[in-house]
């Protein structure tokens, strides 16, 4: 059902915060991405999912420019993508990212990761940067970790502590890279309580996940992708209640019948 | 079905700290085991023996005898005595050996006050001021000027030189191996080749043929007047051999780390130089600290081929002093002693690494 428009499936309907038209990408010859159109609107929550390999989270690390594109434009917040170093980097400073192995800097403290881009890409100082922090760390429950290295910490509280260091910087945007798929599985939950939490005051999301309970909780937009393109989209009711095509509804009998 | 009550937490076995047990398991585990037990133990009982003979039991310990007075059959410890100046300080003249003195005695001071301040927030400035400040005295101090009277780069050696070389050499290395290293990562192919050839022209050529380049070719491209100090040539020649064999260290400590540091470093809007200096470089250094340190010690014993292009280190002075018509036959007591006093200094330089990678660990805090 990609022909819908926007309207008819979202409910909100203010501006655009990411456009994204005709993006075609290629790893060598390797087609990638396949004219992807896509608007992300703002206080929207997505979540793209599909089976492995099928461009979702390159979909993704495209809109904050770690993967470069050949074809096609990104709009995010009004500033188009480009190779300029500068714009990419006040894309970035809206855009916060989480990733499936967190990637948190082993060599400084769970504080010092949350605190090193507000200072030295937000300018904050070092004090008003560690109020915030702890703040934040409070909010994902793990405040009493602050001065503790990330190797100390589960795989579920580092995950929380990278939700916390992608707030840091007050983004507009939130990309979720398959947040829950490297934690055991009784450490899911806690970092989905915090995504749901965070779903719930606004943030605009684009979730790469194969949770569908929290597609089913919290997505405004469910987006199914295969070999590069965006199959089809819908509400989550109708994404899970009616799926139109054949790979989705194959792709739905095989994840929930696990 | 069966329900498993929760058993309780037990102390391991008693372990086998009892002196019959550690032997049986460390060194009579199995008769091969057994058997290089014995063989060890047999060439400790050959060699053992004639060395204290040697060094402790048949040598004289008087520091004042002379050649003859002191007997052939031990050593004559007297020798380092009467030359112990001149391996320290080489050929510095008497009356100006305080600046010497007062030069190792700063770093000593400066040393034990940074760590007396481990806590304050002042300390990295501490350190950066003295890095900055420190080699400008030690020149002056060694050199002369400011008042103090010239002492010419020929008169330096012995220890002092073998000292100041490996520092220079160390220091200056090491920011430069820093910068060849990222410049070989770097996606800018000019900037990339150019580090690659220097590397790989440096790593393929011996030390020995850069010592040369720099003491005896080097000067044929000057004119006759331009001729600048042979000890600066040396060090130059010294510092850029081992800023390739740096740059290679530190890359091996690049490549471990993880792609996902630098997506996120990216991600979180950090420029190149931010993420170079608070993402990367900490982790791949602190990987890299053994081969760093390794790298350094293999240049403090490189020092010793000054003695090729006409400089006195520690080593080659005791030629020089062995051949003292006083003092004929006596080489191996200097030599000696001047294996133990580097051997000292280079374990000394392995433990500190050690510490520092004890200290770096962020894995059981």
């Amino acid at each position: 059902m990609s022909e819908l428009t926007n309207k008819e499936i979202g409910e909100k309907n203010c501006c655009n915060l990411i456009e994204i038209k005709g993006l075609n990408k290629w790893y060598g010859d390797f087609h990638a991405l396949k004219e992807i159109d896509l608007n992300v609107k703002e206080g929207e929550i997505i979540v793209v999912c599909g089976p492995s390999g099928s461009g979702k989270s390159t979909l993704i690390r495209c809109v904050n420019f770690l993967e470069k594109f050949q074809e096609g434009s990104i709009v995010v917040d009004g500033t188009e993508l480009t190779d300029d170093v500068k714009k990419i980097r006040q894309i970035r400073s809206e855009v916060s990212m989480v990733f499936q192995h967190f990637n948190l800097f082993p060599h400084l403290s769970i504080i010092n990761n949350l605190t090193l881009a507000p200072i030295w890409v937000h300018n904050e100082t070092k004090q008003e940067a560690k109020e915030k922090a702890l703040k934040l760390l409070d909010r994902v429950g793990i405040k009493d970790q602050a001065e503790k290295y990330p190797n100390q910490l589960s795989g579920g509280q580092q995950q929380r502590v990278a939700i916390a260091r992608a707030l840091c910087t007050s983004p507009k945007i939130m990309l979720f890279d398959e947040p829950t798929s490297a934690l055991d599985p009784e450490m899911i939950a806690e970092v989905l309580d915090v995504m749901i939490e965070l779903a719930k005051e606004g943030i605009t999301m684009v979730c790469v996940t194969h949770e569908m309970g929290f597609a089913k909780k919290v997505a405004d937009r469910v987006i199914f992708m295969d070999e590069g393109q965006v199959i089809e989209q819908n509400t989550p009711d109708k994404f899970f209640g009616s799926p139109e095509s054949e790979r989705l509804q194959l792709f739905l009998d095989q994840i929930l019948t696990q | 079905m069966a329900i498993y009550s929760l058993k309780e937490t037990k102390q391991p076995p008693e372990s086998k700290t009892k002196a019959f047990l550690w032997l049986k398991d460390n060194l009579f585990s199995s008769i091969s085991n057994a058997a290089l037990t014995f063989i060890a133990l047999y060439v400790i009982y050959l060699l053992l023996p004639p060395i204290l003979n040697w060094t402790i039991f048949d040598a004289n310990f008087d520091l004042t005898a002379d050649n003859q007075s002191c007997g052939r059959e031990g050593a004559c410890w007297s020798f380092v005595n009467a030359n112990l100046k001149m391996f320290i300080y080489g050929f510095y003249p008497q009356e100006e050996l305080w600046r010497v003195n007062t030069m190792f005695g700063l770093i000593a001071a400066l040393v034990v006050f940074g760590s007396l301040i481990k806590k304050s927030q002042y300390r990295a400035h501490y350190i950066i001021g003295s890095f900055l400040i420190y080699p400008v005295v030690a020149f002056v101090l060694l050199y002369g000027g400011l008042g103090l009277e010239i002492v010419e780069t020929d008169k330096w050696g012995g220890l002092t030189l073998t000292v100041v070389v490996a520092a220079i050499g160390i220091i200056a290395s090491f920011p430069l191996g820093i910068l060849l290293a990222l410049g070989r990562q770097s996606e800018m192919r000019v900037v990339k080749f150019i580090s690659v050839v220097y590397i790989e022209f440096v790593r393929g050529v011996p030390l020995i043929t850069i010592l040369f380049m720099a003491s005896v070719v080097l000067p044929l491209f000057f004119s006759a007047g331009m001729d600048f100090d042979k000890l600066l040539r040396a060090v130059i020649g010294i510092t850029l051999f081992q800023t390739a064999y740096i740059a290679e260290v530190i890359r091996g400590g690049l490549q471990a780390i993880p792609k996902g540091q630098y997506e996120a470093a990216d991600a979180v809007g950090l420029s190149f130089i931010q993420k170079t200096m608070f993402v990367i470089l900490p982790q791949a250094l602190k990987i890299s600290i053994p081969n760093i340190v390794g790298s350094f010690i293999a240049l403090f014993k490189d020092t010793t081929l000054l003695l090729i292009i006409g400089l006195f280190d520690m080593l080659a002075i005791v030629g020089a002093a062995s051949s003292n018509s006083n003092w004929l036959g006596r080489e191996t007591e200097g030599y000696v002693f001047v294996a133990m006093v580097i051997w000292v200094i280079l374990y000394s330089m392995s433990r500190y690494s050690k510490r520092l990678e004890v200290r770096f660990s962020t894995e059981h805090k």
